[in-house]
Protein backbone atom coordinates (compact mmCIF):
# COMPACT_ATOMS: atom_id res chain seq x y z
CA UNK A 1 0.00 0.00 0.00
CA UNK A 2 2.65 2.18 0.96
CA UNK A 3 4.21 3.48 -2.43
CA UNK A 4 5.22 6.88 -1.35
CA UNK A 5 9.33 7.81 -2.01
CA UNK A 6 10.90 9.39 0.91
CA UNK A 7 13.69 11.51 1.11
CA UNK A 8 15.66 13.35 3.92
CA UNK A 9 18.32 16.80 3.81
CA UNK A 10 20.80 17.56 5.22
CA UNK A 11 22.25 20.89 5.67
CA UNK A 12 23.26 24.12 7.21
CA UNK A 13 20.61 27.03 7.63
CA UNK A 14 21.95 29.25 4.78
CA UNK A 15 23.27 26.27 2.49
CA UNK A 16 19.85 25.76 0.21
CA UNK A 17 18.80 22.44 1.69
CA UNK A 18 15.19 23.42 1.78
CA UNK A 19 15.34 24.85 -1.61
CA UNK A 20 16.41 22.08 -2.86
CA UNK A 21 14.10 19.75 -1.58
CA UNK A 22 11.65 22.13 -2.96
CA UNK A 23 13.17 22.24 -6.09
CA UNK A 24 12.79 18.44 -6.07
CA UNK A 25 9.17 18.68 -5.13
CA UNK A 26 8.88 21.15 -8.26
CA UNK A 27 10.32 18.42 -10.44
CA UNK A 28 8.47 15.68 -9.05
CA UNK A 29 5.35 17.65 -9.63
CA UNK A 30 6.07 18.05 -13.31
CA UNK A 31 5.99 14.57 -13.59
CA UNK A 32 2.63 14.21 -12.75
CA UNK A 33 3.40 12.89 -8.68
CA UNK A 34 2.15 14.46 -5.88
CA UNK A 35 4.41 16.06 -3.42
CA UNK A 36 5.38 17.32 -0.57
CA UNK A 37 8.53 19.07 0.16
CA UNK A 38 8.70 21.07 3.73
CA UNK A 39 11.75 22.32 6.42
CA UNK A 40 12.45 21.53 9.97
CA UNK A 41 13.59 24.76 11.32
CA UNK A 42 15.48 24.50 14.66
CA UNK A 43 17.49 27.81 15.92
CA UNK A 44 16.97 30.16 13.45
CA UNK A 45 20.84 30.87 12.63
CA UNK A 46 23.11 30.87 9.73
CA UNK A 47 25.10 27.41 10.09
CA UNK A 48 23.18 25.07 12.53
CA UNK A 49 22.38 21.78 11.26
CA UNK A 50 19.08 21.60 9.40
CA UNK A 51 16.91 19.13 7.80
CA UNK A 52 14.39 19.19 4.54
CA UNK A 53 11.89 16.43 3.61
CA UNK A 54 10.49 15.49 0.61
CA UNK A 55 7.33 12.90 -0.21
CA UNK A 56 6.78 11.73 -3.62
CA UNK A 57 3.52 9.23 -4.17
CA UNK A 58 1.23 8.46 -6.97
CA UNK A 59 -1.70 8.56 -4.34
CA UNK A 60 -2.11 11.73 -2.83
CA UNK A 61 -0.29 12.14 0.76
CA UNK A 62 -1.54 12.89 4.07
CA UNK A 63 1.20 12.38 6.62
CA UNK A 64 2.28 15.72 7.98
CA UNK A 65 5.12 14.20 10.12
CA UNK A 66 8.69 14.27 9.49
CA UNK A 67 10.46 11.31 8.20
CA UNK A 68 12.27 8.63 10.33
CA UNK A 69 12.74 5.88 7.83
CA UNK A 70 13.75 7.58 4.45
CA UNK A 71 14.52 5.69 1.37
CA UNK A 72 17.34 7.90 0.28
CA UNK A 73 19.20 10.78 2.56
CA UNK A 74 21.18 13.78 0.80
CA UNK A 75 23.72 15.47 2.75
CA UNK A 76 24.51 18.86 1.55
CA UNK A 77 27.32 19.46 3.95
CA UNK A 78 30.24 17.05 4.38
CA UNK A 79 30.85 18.39 8.14
CA UNK A 80 27.52 17.46 9.36
CA UNK A 81 29.09 13.53 9.41
CA UNK A 82 30.72 14.55 12.15
CA UNK A 83 28.00 15.90 14.81
CA UNK A 84 24.53 14.42 12.80
CA UNK A 85 23.80 10.74 12.76
CA UNK A 86 22.71 11.28 8.87
CA UNK A 87 22.18 7.23 8.09
CA UNK A 88 18.88 7.26 11.13
CA UNK A 89 16.68 4.96 10.20
CA UNK A 90 17.71 4.98 6.22
CA UNK A 91 16.91 1.98 4.35
CA UNK A 92 20.07 0.18 3.34
CA UNK A 93 18.05 -0.89 -0.32
CA UNK A 94 18.41 2.99 -0.71
CA UNK A 95 21.21 5.76 -0.72
CA UNK A 96 23.06 8.45 0.92
CA UNK A 97 24.26 10.90 -1.47
CA UNK A 98 26.34 13.01 -0.30
CA UNK A 99 28.38 16.61 -1.28
CA UNK A 100 32.29 15.69 -1.00
CA UNK A 101 35.28 15.48 -3.49
CA UNK A 102 35.92 12.37 -1.70
CA UNK A 103 35.28 8.75 -2.66
CA UNK A 104 32.51 6.45 -1.57
CA UNK A 105 35.38 4.31 0.33
CA UNK A 106 36.54 7.24 2.44
CA UNK A 107 33.54 8.33 3.58
CA UNK A 108 31.67 5.12 4.43
CA UNK A 109 33.17 4.42 7.77
CA UNK A 110 31.83 7.58 8.94
CA UNK A 111 28.47 6.63 8.18
CA UNK A 112 27.10 4.31 11.10
CA UNK A 113 27.96 0.97 9.49
CA UNK A 114 25.83 1.48 7.05
CA UNK A 115 25.48 -1.09 4.32
CA UNK A 116 23.71 0.57 1.54
CA UNK A 117 25.02 2.53 -1.39
CA UNK A 118 27.20 5.74 -0.97
CA UNK A 119 27.08 8.19 -3.56
CA UNK A 120 29.48 10.97 -3.52
CA UNK A 121 29.46 13.80 -5.60
CA UNK A 122 31.58 16.95 -5.44
CA UNK A 123 29.11 19.50 -5.93
CA UNK A 124 31.03 22.31 -4.64
CA UNK A 125 33.71 21.75 -7.19
CA UNK A 126 31.36 21.00 -10.11
CA UNK A 127 29.79 24.60 -8.71
CA UNK A 128 32.64 26.19 -8.68
CA UNK A 129 34.14 25.08 -11.98
CA UNK A 130 30.64 25.77 -13.77
CA UNK A 131 29.15 28.89 -11.96
CA UNK A 132 32.33 30.07 -10.94
CA UNK A 133 30.76 30.00 -6.95
CA UNK A 134 29.82 27.43 -4.23
CA UNK A 135 26.17 26.65 -5.21
CA UNK A 136 25.87 23.11 -4.50
CA UNK A 137 21.76 22.74 -4.55
CA UNK A 138 21.73 22.60 -8.09
CA UNK A 139 24.41 19.74 -8.28
CA UNK A 140 22.62 18.14 -5.71
CA UNK A 141 19.21 18.17 -6.90
CA UNK A 142 20.31 16.41 -10.33
CA UNK A 143 22.66 13.59 -8.36
CA UNK A 144 19.58 12.92 -6.07
CA UNK A 145 17.47 12.78 -9.40
CA UNK A 146 19.74 10.13 -11.16
CA UNK A 147 20.28 7.94 -7.91
CA UNK A 148 16.40 7.96 -6.84
CA UNK A 149 14.95 7.93 -10.54
CA UNK A 150 12.42 9.65 -9.28
CA UNK A 151 12.23 11.35 -13.29
CA UNK A 152 13.44 10.49 -16.74
CA UNK A 153 16.60 12.58 -17.33
CA UNK A 154 15.72 13.86 -20.76
CA UNK A 155 12.44 15.49 -19.20
CA UNK A 156 14.40 16.66 -16.21
CA UNK A 157 16.58 18.26 -18.24
CA UNK A 158 14.25 19.81 -20.28
CA UNK A 159 12.22 20.67 -17.19
CA UNK A 160 15.42 22.76 -15.61
CA UNK A 161 16.12 24.18 -18.85
CA UNK A 162 12.50 25.88 -18.17
CA UNK A 163 12.72 26.66 -14.63
CA UNK A 164 16.00 28.07 -14.91
CA UNK A 165 15.03 30.40 -17.72
CA UNK A 166 12.30 31.30 -15.67
CA UNK A 167 13.90 31.54 -12.02
CA UNK A 168 17.32 33.68 -14.25
CA UNK A 169 14.57 35.75 -16.51
CA UNK A 170 16.92 38.94 -15.57
CA UNK A 171 20.35 36.86 -15.22
CA UNK A 172 20.40 34.93 -18.42
CA UNK A 173 24.26 34.34 -18.44
CA UNK A 174 23.80 32.25 -16.00
CA UNK A 175 21.17 29.62 -16.88
CA UNK A 176 24.19 27.96 -19.38
CA UNK A 177 26.15 27.34 -15.96
CA UNK A 178 23.27 25.95 -13.89
CA UNK A 179 22.63 23.57 -16.61
CA UNK A 180 26.56 22.57 -17.40
CA UNK A 181 26.39 21.90 -13.26
CA UNK A 182 23.25 19.95 -13.60
CA UNK A 183 24.60 17.68 -16.04
CA UNK A 184 27.53 16.92 -15.01
CA UNK A 185 26.25 16.49 -11.56
CA UNK A 186 23.60 14.09 -13.27
CA UNK A 187 26.17 11.95 -15.00
CA UNK A 188 28.79 11.76 -12.46
CA UNK A 189 25.94 10.50 -10.01
CA UNK A 190 24.23 7.83 -12.77
CA UNK A 191 27.71 6.39 -13.21
CA UNK A 192 28.84 6.14 -9.41
CA UNK A 193 24.96 3.94 -9.15
CA UNK A 194 25.36 1.91 -12.25
CA UNK A 195 28.91 0.85 -10.21
CA UNK A 196 27.51 0.11 -6.96
CA UNK B 1 -21.69 23.50 -12.23
CA UNK B 2 -17.98 21.86 -11.37
CA UNK B 3 -14.96 23.96 -12.01
CA UNK B 4 -12.09 22.28 -13.87
CA UNK B 5 -9.20 22.05 -11.04
CA UNK B 6 -5.86 23.73 -11.70
CA UNK B 7 -3.28 21.45 -10.90
CA UNK B 8 -0.75 23.36 -8.99
CA UNK B 9 2.06 22.96 -5.80
CA UNK B 10 2.58 25.62 -3.46
CA UNK B 11 2.93 26.24 0.24
CA UNK B 12 -0.23 26.79 2.61
CA UNK B 13 0.77 30.40 3.01
CA UNK B 14 1.12 30.45 -0.70
CA UNK B 15 -2.70 28.95 -0.95
CA UNK B 16 -3.69 31.52 1.52
CA UNK B 17 -1.98 34.32 -0.74
CA UNK B 18 -3.80 32.86 -3.88
CA UNK B 19 -7.54 33.10 -2.22
CA UNK B 20 -6.86 36.58 -1.28
CA UNK B 21 -5.78 37.46 -4.96
CA UNK B 22 -8.40 35.85 -5.71
CA UNK B 23 -11.39 37.51 -3.47
CA UNK B 24 -9.40 41.23 -3.81
CA UNK B 25 -10.44 42.54 -0.69
CA UNK B 26 -10.52 46.19 0.17
CA UNK B 27 -7.96 47.07 3.18
CA UNK B 28 -5.36 44.62 4.89
CA UNK B 29 -3.72 46.23 7.78
CA UNK B 30 -1.28 44.04 9.14
CA UNK B 31 2.41 43.62 11.05
CA UNK B 32 4.92 40.79 9.99
CA UNK B 33 5.20 37.27 12.58
CA UNK B 34 6.34 34.22 11.63
CA UNK B 35 5.03 31.65 10.16
CA UNK B 36 2.46 34.07 8.79
CA UNK B 37 4.86 36.53 7.74
CA UNK B 38 4.85 35.46 3.83
CA UNK B 39 0.63 36.11 3.43
CA UNK B 40 1.52 39.90 3.88
CA UNK B 41 4.50 39.62 2.09
CA UNK B 42 2.87 37.93 -0.91
CA UNK B 43 -0.08 40.64 -0.97
CA UNK B 44 2.09 43.64 -0.88
CA UNK B 45 4.02 42.37 -4.14
CA UNK B 46 0.44 41.37 -5.81
CA UNK B 47 -0.30 45.01 -4.82
CA UNK B 48 2.74 46.41 -6.03
CA UNK B 49 2.44 44.18 -9.33
CA UNK B 50 -0.34 45.60 -9.75
CA UNK B 51 -2.96 42.04 -9.36
CA UNK B 52 -5.00 43.38 -6.64
CA UNK B 53 -6.16 46.63 -5.68
CA UNK B 54 -5.86 45.98 -2.00
CA UNK B 55 -5.01 49.05 0.41
CA UNK B 56 -2.26 47.74 2.44
CA UNK B 57 -1.91 49.68 6.12
CA UNK B 58 1.39 48.96 7.70
CA UNK B 59 1.06 49.18 11.21
CA UNK B 60 3.67 49.49 14.64
CA UNK B 61 1.90 45.84 16.37
CA UNK B 62 -0.40 43.45 15.63
CA UNK B 63 -3.08 45.59 18.40
CA UNK B 64 -2.95 48.11 15.85
CA UNK B 65 -3.61 45.71 12.93
CA UNK B 66 -6.85 44.94 14.33
CA UNK B 67 -7.85 48.26 15.50
CA UNK B 68 -7.39 49.34 11.87
CA UNK B 69 -9.30 46.33 10.60
CA UNK B 70 -12.34 47.29 12.76
CA UNK B 71 -11.93 51.18 11.38
CA UNK B 72 -12.02 50.09 8.17
CA UNK B 73 -14.43 47.06 8.15
CA UNK B 74 -16.76 49.81 10.09
CA UNK B 75 -16.58 51.89 7.12
CA UNK B 76 -18.12 49.59 4.93
CA UNK B 77 -14.31 48.16 3.33
CA UNK B 78 -13.94 44.11 3.29
CA UNK B 79 -11.01 43.58 5.12
CA UNK B 80 -8.69 41.24 6.31
CA UNK B 81 -5.46 40.59 7.94
CA UNK B 82 -3.10 37.48 9.41
CA UNK B 83 -1.39 36.44 12.14
CA UNK B 84 0.30 33.64 14.70
CA UNK B 85 1.45 33.13 18.12
CA UNK B 86 2.03 36.42 19.88
CA UNK B 87 0.56 38.35 17.53
CA UNK B 88 -2.96 37.13 17.98
CA UNK B 89 -2.24 37.52 21.79
CA UNK B 90 -1.48 41.07 21.00
CA UNK B 91 -4.95 41.59 19.47
CA UNK B 92 -6.85 40.32 22.09
CA UNK B 93 -8.64 43.20 22.99
CA UNK B 94 -9.77 43.85 19.79
CA UNK B 95 -10.49 40.72 18.96
CA UNK B 96 -13.60 41.29 20.98
CA UNK B 97 -14.35 44.36 19.64
CA UNK B 98 -14.54 43.16 16.31
CA UNK B 99 -16.95 40.48 16.81
CA UNK B 100 -19.50 42.61 19.47
CA UNK B 101 -19.21 45.51 16.50
CA UNK B 102 -20.30 42.54 14.49
CA UNK B 103 -17.66 43.11 11.69
CA UNK B 104 -17.20 40.44 9.28
CA UNK B 105 -13.30 40.47 9.33
CA UNK B 106 -11.34 37.69 7.78
CA UNK B 107 -8.28 36.67 9.88
CA UNK B 108 -6.27 33.84 8.45
CA UNK B 109 -4.63 32.74 11.69
CA UNK B 110 -1.16 30.63 10.90
CA UNK B 111 -1.09 28.39 14.19
CA UNK B 112 1.96 28.92 16.27
CA UNK B 113 2.74 28.23 20.15
CA UNK B 114 2.76 30.96 22.46
CA UNK B 115 5.45 31.42 24.73
CA UNK B 116 7.23 30.11 26.72
CA UNK B 117 9.31 28.80 26.16
CA UNK B 118 10.04 30.77 23.11
CA UNK B 119 9.25 28.87 20.20
CA UNK B 120 8.41 29.30 16.95
CA UNK B 121 6.50 26.23 15.46
CA UNK B 122 3.30 24.63 15.69
CA UNK B 123 0.50 24.28 18.07
CA UNK B 124 -2.95 25.31 18.67
CA UNK B 125 -2.66 27.54 21.72
CA UNK B 126 -2.89 30.58 20.01
CA UNK B 127 -6.47 29.98 18.29
CA UNK B 128 -7.64 28.10 21.29
CA UNK B 129 -6.65 31.31 23.34
CA UNK B 130 -9.04 33.25 21.54
CA UNK B 131 -11.89 30.51 21.70
CA UNK B 132 -13.96 32.73 23.40
CA UNK B 133 -13.45 36.14 21.98
CA UNK B 134 -16.65 35.31 19.69
CA UNK B 135 -14.77 35.18 16.09
CA UNK B 136 -15.73 31.87 13.46
CA UNK B 137 -13.09 29.10 14.18
CA UNK B 138 -12.61 27.04 10.93
CA UNK B 139 -9.32 24.60 11.02
CA UNK B 140 -7.69 22.86 7.97
CA UNK B 141 -5.54 19.70 7.06
CA UNK B 142 -3.70 20.99 4.21
CA UNK B 143 -3.07 23.66 1.82
CA UNK B 144 -6.45 22.81 -0.20
CA UNK B 145 -8.36 22.96 3.13
CA UNK B 146 -7.00 26.37 4.19
CA UNK B 147 -7.43 27.68 0.44
CA UNK B 148 -10.91 26.30 0.40
CA UNK B 149 -12.16 27.44 4.30
CA UNK B 150 -10.49 31.09 3.27
CA UNK B 151 -12.62 31.68 0.18
CA UNK B 152 -16.25 30.26 2.12
CA UNK B 153 -14.52 32.78 5.19
CA UNK B 154 -16.54 36.08 3.40
CA UNK B 155 -20.13 34.58 2.93
CA UNK B 156 -19.87 33.53 5.89
CA UNK B 157 -19.32 35.88 7.98
CA UNK B 158 -21.26 38.68 5.98
CA UNK B 159 -24.02 36.74 5.98
CA UNK B 160 -26.66 39.14 7.88
CA UNK B 161 -27.40 36.40 10.26
CA UNK B 162 -24.27 35.84 10.93
CA UNK B 163 -21.99 39.53 10.61
CA UNK B 164 -19.30 38.12 12.58
CA UNK B 165 -15.51 37.74 12.27
CA UNK B 166 -13.79 34.50 11.02
CA UNK B 167 -10.22 33.24 11.81
CA UNK B 168 -9.42 30.37 9.24
CA UNK B 169 -6.71 28.79 10.98
CA UNK B 170 -4.22 26.23 9.08
CA UNK B 171 -0.56 24.71 10.92
CA UNK B 172 2.29 26.81 11.29
CA UNK B 173 5.17 25.57 9.13
CA UNK B 174 3.80 21.64 9.01
CA UNK B 175 1.34 23.15 6.40
CA UNK B 176 2.08 27.31 6.15
CA UNK B 177 5.93 25.97 4.83
CA UNK B 178 5.20 22.69 3.13
CA UNK B 179 5.02 22.40 -0.75
CA UNK B 180 1.93 20.22 -1.57
CA UNK B 181 -0.35 19.89 -4.49
CA UNK B 182 -3.40 22.13 -4.62
CA UNK B 183 -6.39 21.62 -6.90
CA UNK B 184 -7.07 25.52 -7.57
CA UNK B 185 -10.42 27.54 -8.92
CA UNK B 186 -10.43 30.14 -11.51
CA UNK B 187 -10.17 33.71 -10.71
CA UNK B 188 -13.90 34.10 -11.86
CA UNK B 189 -16.46 31.86 -10.05
CA UNK B 190 -14.19 32.49 -6.78
CA UNK B 191 -14.93 36.05 -7.33
CA UNK B 192 -18.63 35.35 -7.86
CA UNK B 193 -18.63 32.93 -5.30
CA UNK B 194 -17.41 35.64 -3.03
CA UNK B 195 -19.98 38.34 -4.68
CA UNK B 196 -19.62 42.46 -3.80
CA UNK B 197 -19.58 43.27 -0.31
CA UNK B 198 -22.87 45.03 0.57
CA UNK B 199 -22.85 45.66 4.08
CA UNK B 200 -26.22 46.87 5.43
CA UNK B 201 -25.57 49.21 7.69
CA UNK B 202 -21.82 51.16 7.61
CA UNK B 203 -20.36 54.00 9.32
CA UNK B 204 -19.10 56.43 5.78
CA UNK B 205 -22.90 56.05 4.63
CA UNK B 206 -24.26 59.99 5.24
CA UNK B 207 -28.04 58.75 4.46
CA UNK B 208 -27.67 56.67 7.22
CA UNK B 209 -25.80 57.61 9.93
CA UNK B 210 -24.85 54.86 12.97
CA UNK B 211 -22.65 54.65 16.05
CA UNK B 212 -20.16 51.78 16.18
CA UNK B 213 -18.62 50.83 20.08
CA UNK B 214 -20.39 53.15 22.34
CA UNK B 215 -21.10 52.98 25.85
CA UNK B 216 -24.12 50.42 26.98
CA UNK B 217 -25.88 50.96 30.17
CA UNK B 218 -26.87 47.50 31.71
CA UNK B 219 -30.28 47.85 30.85
CA UNK B 220 -29.19 46.82 26.93
CA UNK B 221 -25.51 45.59 27.17
CA UNK B 222 -26.65 42.07 28.50
CA UNK B 223 -28.97 41.83 25.18
CA UNK B 224 -26.39 43.10 23.09
CA UNK B 225 -24.23 39.49 24.17
CA UNK B 226 -27.07 37.73 23.63
CA UNK B 227 -27.94 39.02 20.30
CA UNK B 228 -23.98 38.57 19.57
CA UNK B 229 -24.19 34.35 20.65
CA UNK B 230 -27.34 34.06 18.59
CA UNK B 231 -25.63 35.19 15.47
CA UNK B 232 -23.03 32.13 16.52
CA UNK B 233 -25.85 29.60 16.72
CA UNK B 234 -26.84 31.17 13.21
CA UNK B 235 -23.88 30.47 11.62
CA UNK B 236 -24.11 26.79 12.05
CA UNK B 237 -26.54 26.54 9.40
CA UNK B 238 -24.42 29.37 7.19
CA UNK B 239 -21.63 27.25 7.48
CA UNK B 240 -23.38 24.52 6.02
CA UNK B 241 -25.03 26.66 3.21
CA UNK B 242 -21.77 28.02 2.08
CA UNK B 243 -20.00 24.63 2.14
CA UNK B 244 -23.05 23.47 -0.18
CA UNK B 245 -22.43 25.93 -2.68
CA UNK B 246 -18.95 25.52 -2.43
CA UNK B 247 -19.35 22.12 -3.28
CA UNK B 248 -21.62 22.61 -6.37
CA UNK B 249 -18.59 24.94 -7.60
CA UNK B 250 -15.46 22.88 -6.64
CA UNK B 251 -16.60 19.23 -6.27
CA UNK B 252 -14.91 19.32 -2.86
CA UNK B 253 -17.68 18.50 0.10
CA UNK B 254 -17.26 20.71 3.75
CA UNK B 255 -19.00 19.92 6.88
CA UNK B 256 -18.68 20.92 10.97
CA UNK B 257 -16.11 17.67 10.61
CA UNK B 258 -14.70 14.94 8.60
CA UNK B 259 -15.43 11.60 9.91
CA UNK B 260 -13.46 9.22 8.34
CA UNK B 261 -13.47 5.35 8.32
CA UNK B 262 -16.13 6.19 11.04
CA UNK B 263 -19.30 4.09 9.81
CA UNK B 264 -18.12 0.45 12.02
CA UNK B 265 -15.54 2.09 14.17
CA UNK B 266 -15.00 1.33 17.58
CA UNK B 267 -11.89 3.41 18.65
CA UNK B 268 -12.02 7.30 17.33
CA UNK B 269 -9.57 9.81 17.17
CA UNK B 270 -10.88 12.89 17.53
CA UNK B 271 -8.11 15.52 15.99
CA UNK B 272 -7.80 19.34 14.08
CA UNK B 273 -5.53 20.58 11.66
CA UNK B 274 -2.33 18.55 9.55
CA UNK B 275 -2.23 15.61 12.45
CA UNK B 276 -5.63 14.62 11.04
CA UNK B 277 -4.01 13.63 7.70
CA UNK B 278 -1.32 11.43 9.80
CA UNK B 279 -4.21 9.88 11.64
CA UNK B 280 -6.16 8.16 8.50
CA UNK B 281 -2.94 7.05 7.34
CA UNK B 282 -2.56 5.45 10.68
CA UNK B 283 -6.30 4.57 10.43
CA UNK B 284 -5.96 2.67 6.93
CA UNK B 285 -2.96 0.94 7.88
CA UNK B 286 -4.51 -0.51 10.85
CA UNK B 287 -7.49 -1.35 8.79
CA UNK B 288 -5.59 -3.82 7.29
CA UNK B 289 -5.25 -5.41 10.01
CA UNK B 290 -8.52 -5.41 10.67
CA UNK B 291 -8.78 -2.97 13.50
CA UNK B 292 -12.28 -0.97 13.50
CA UNK B 293 -10.81 2.52 13.93
CA UNK B 294 -11.85 5.87 12.45
CA UNK B 295 -11.01 9.32 12.40
CA UNK B 296 -13.39 12.50 13.45
CA UNK B 297 -11.38 15.71 11.91
CA UNK B 298 -12.85 18.53 13.39
CA UNK B 299 -13.08 21.44 11.00
CA UNK B 300 -15.37 24.13 12.70
CA UNK B 301 -14.48 24.59 16.34
CA UNK B 302 -16.77 28.18 16.56
CA UNK B 303 -19.85 27.40 16.42
CA UNK B 304 -18.73 24.21 18.26
CA UNK B 305 -21.06 21.18 16.92
CA UNK B 306 -21.81 19.71 20.23
CA UNK B 307 -24.67 17.59 19.32
CA UNK B 308 -23.47 16.65 15.92
CA UNK B 309 -20.17 15.26 17.18
CA UNK B 310 -22.63 12.81 20.33
CA UNK B 311 -24.33 11.71 17.18
CA UNK B 312 -21.01 10.76 15.49
CA UNK B 313 -19.54 9.32 18.47
CA UNK B 314 -22.74 7.39 19.67
CA UNK B 315 -21.73 3.73 18.52
CA UNK B 316 -18.16 4.26 19.51
CA UNK B 317 -16.34 2.62 22.17
CA UNK B 318 -14.02 4.86 23.54
CA UNK B 319 -12.81 8.17 21.54
CA UNK B 320 -9.14 9.70 21.92
CA UNK B 321 -9.75 13.40 22.09
CA UNK B 322 -6.56 15.52 20.99
CA UNK B 323 -5.33 18.44 22.02
CA UNK B 324 -2.33 20.37 20.54
CA UNK B 325 -2.59 22.92 23.83
CA UNK B 326 -2.39 22.56 27.34
CA UNK B 327 -5.44 24.33 29.01
CA UNK B 328 -2.90 24.32 32.55
CA UNK B 329 -6.59 23.46 34.32
CA UNK B 330 -5.05 19.88 35.57
CA UNK B 331 -7.55 17.84 33.39
CA UNK B 332 -7.24 18.81 29.95
CA UNK B 333 -6.83 20.60 26.62
CA UNK B 334 -10.53 22.84 25.31
CA UNK B 335 -11.15 20.48 22.64
CA UNK B 336 -11.04 17.25 25.33
CA UNK B 337 -13.68 19.78 28.08
CA UNK B 338 -15.97 20.58 25.05
CA UNK B 339 -15.79 17.20 23.67
CA UNK B 340 -16.63 15.62 27.04
CA UNK B 341 -19.10 17.99 28.47
CA UNK B 342 -21.37 17.59 24.83
CA UNK B 343 -21.08 13.98 25.29
CA UNK B 344 -22.73 14.20 28.80
CA UNK B 345 -25.12 16.70 27.98
CA UNK B 346 -26.27 14.47 24.83
CA UNK B 347 -26.16 11.63 27.14
CA UNK B 348 -23.95 9.59 24.76
CA UNK B 349 -21.27 7.23 27.21
CA UNK B 350 -18.32 6.18 25.78
CA UNK B 351 -14.86 5.94 27.32
CA UNK B 352 -13.08 9.33 26.57
CA UNK B 353 -8.76 9.89 26.76
CA UNK B 354 -7.96 12.96 26.49
CA UNK B 355 -4.05 13.19 25.16
CA UNK B 356 -2.13 16.96 24.66
CA UNK B 357 0.12 16.90 21.33
CA UNK B 358 2.47 18.22 19.85
CA UNK B 359 3.47 21.44 21.44
CA UNK B 360 5.37 24.07 20.00
CA UNK B 361 6.17 21.68 16.96
CA UNK B 362 6.42 18.15 18.82
CA UNK B 363 6.10 15.84 15.78
CA UNK B 364 3.66 13.45 15.90
CA UNK B 365 3.62 10.39 13.87
CA UNK B 366 1.37 7.58 12.55
CA UNK B 367 3.61 5.62 15.36
CA UNK B 368 2.11 7.60 18.22
CA UNK B 369 -1.68 7.03 16.35
CA UNK B 370 -1.10 3.18 16.53
CA UNK B 371 -0.07 4.01 20.34
CA UNK B 372 -3.24 5.54 21.15
CA UNK B 373 -5.88 3.44 19.65
CA UNK B 374 -3.78 0.33 20.87
CA UNK B 375 -4.23 1.80 24.87
CA UNK B 376 -7.94 2.73 23.74
CA UNK B 377 -8.44 -0.88 23.15
CA UNK B 378 -6.34 -2.26 26.13
CA UNK B 379 -8.72 0.04 27.86
CA UNK B 380 -12.18 -1.31 26.60
CA UNK B 381 -11.15 -5.14 26.27
CA UNK B 382 -9.02 -5.40 28.91
CA UNK B 383 -10.44 -3.19 31.69
CA UNK B 384 -6.68 -2.17 31.79
CA UNK B 385 -6.73 1.43 33.76
CA UNK B 386 -4.96 4.21 32.21
CA UNK B 387 -4.80 8.02 32.84
CA UNK B 388 -7.98 10.03 31.50
CA UNK B 389 -5.69 12.61 30.77
CA UNK B 390 -1.97 11.65 29.52
CA UNK B 391 0.49 13.55 26.86
CA UNK B 392 1.98 11.79 24.14
CA UNK B 393 5.46 12.01 22.55
CA UNK B 394 7.31 13.27 25.29
CA UNK B 395 10.76 12.44 26.04
CA UNK B 396 11.34 9.84 28.34
CA UNK B 397 14.30 9.86 30.61
CA UNK B 398 16.83 7.40 29.37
Amino acid sequence: MDQTLEIRWHGRGGQGAKTAALLLADVAFMTGKNVQGFPEYGPERMGAPITAFNRISAFPIRVHSNIYEPDYVAVVDETLLASVHVTDGLSPEGAIIINTPKSAEEIRGKLQGYTGRVITIDARGISEETLGKNFPNTPMLAAVVAVTGVMEKDAFFAQMQDSFAHKFAKKPQVIEGNMKALKMAYYVAEKATEKQ
Amino acid sequence: MSQEPIRERMSGNEAVAEAIRQVNPDVMPAFPITPSTEIPQMVSSFIAGGKVDTEFIPVESEHSAMSAAIGSESAGARTMTATSSAGLALMWEELLLAASNRLPIVLTLVNRTLSGPININCDHSDGMGARDTGWIQIYAENNQEVYDNYIQAFPIAEDARVHLPVMICQDGFITSHAVENINLLPDQPVKDFVGTYEPEEFLLNPGKPIAVGPYSISAYAMEAKRAQAEAMENAAEVILEVAKRFEEMSGRSYGFFESYRMEDADYCMLIMGSAAGTAKQAVDEMREEGKKVGVLKLRVFRPFPEKQIAEALKNCKAVAIMDRCESYNGNCGPLGSEVTAGLYRNKVNLEAVCYTYGLAGRDFTTTHVKEIFGALQSLVEEGKKIPHNQYIGLRTKK
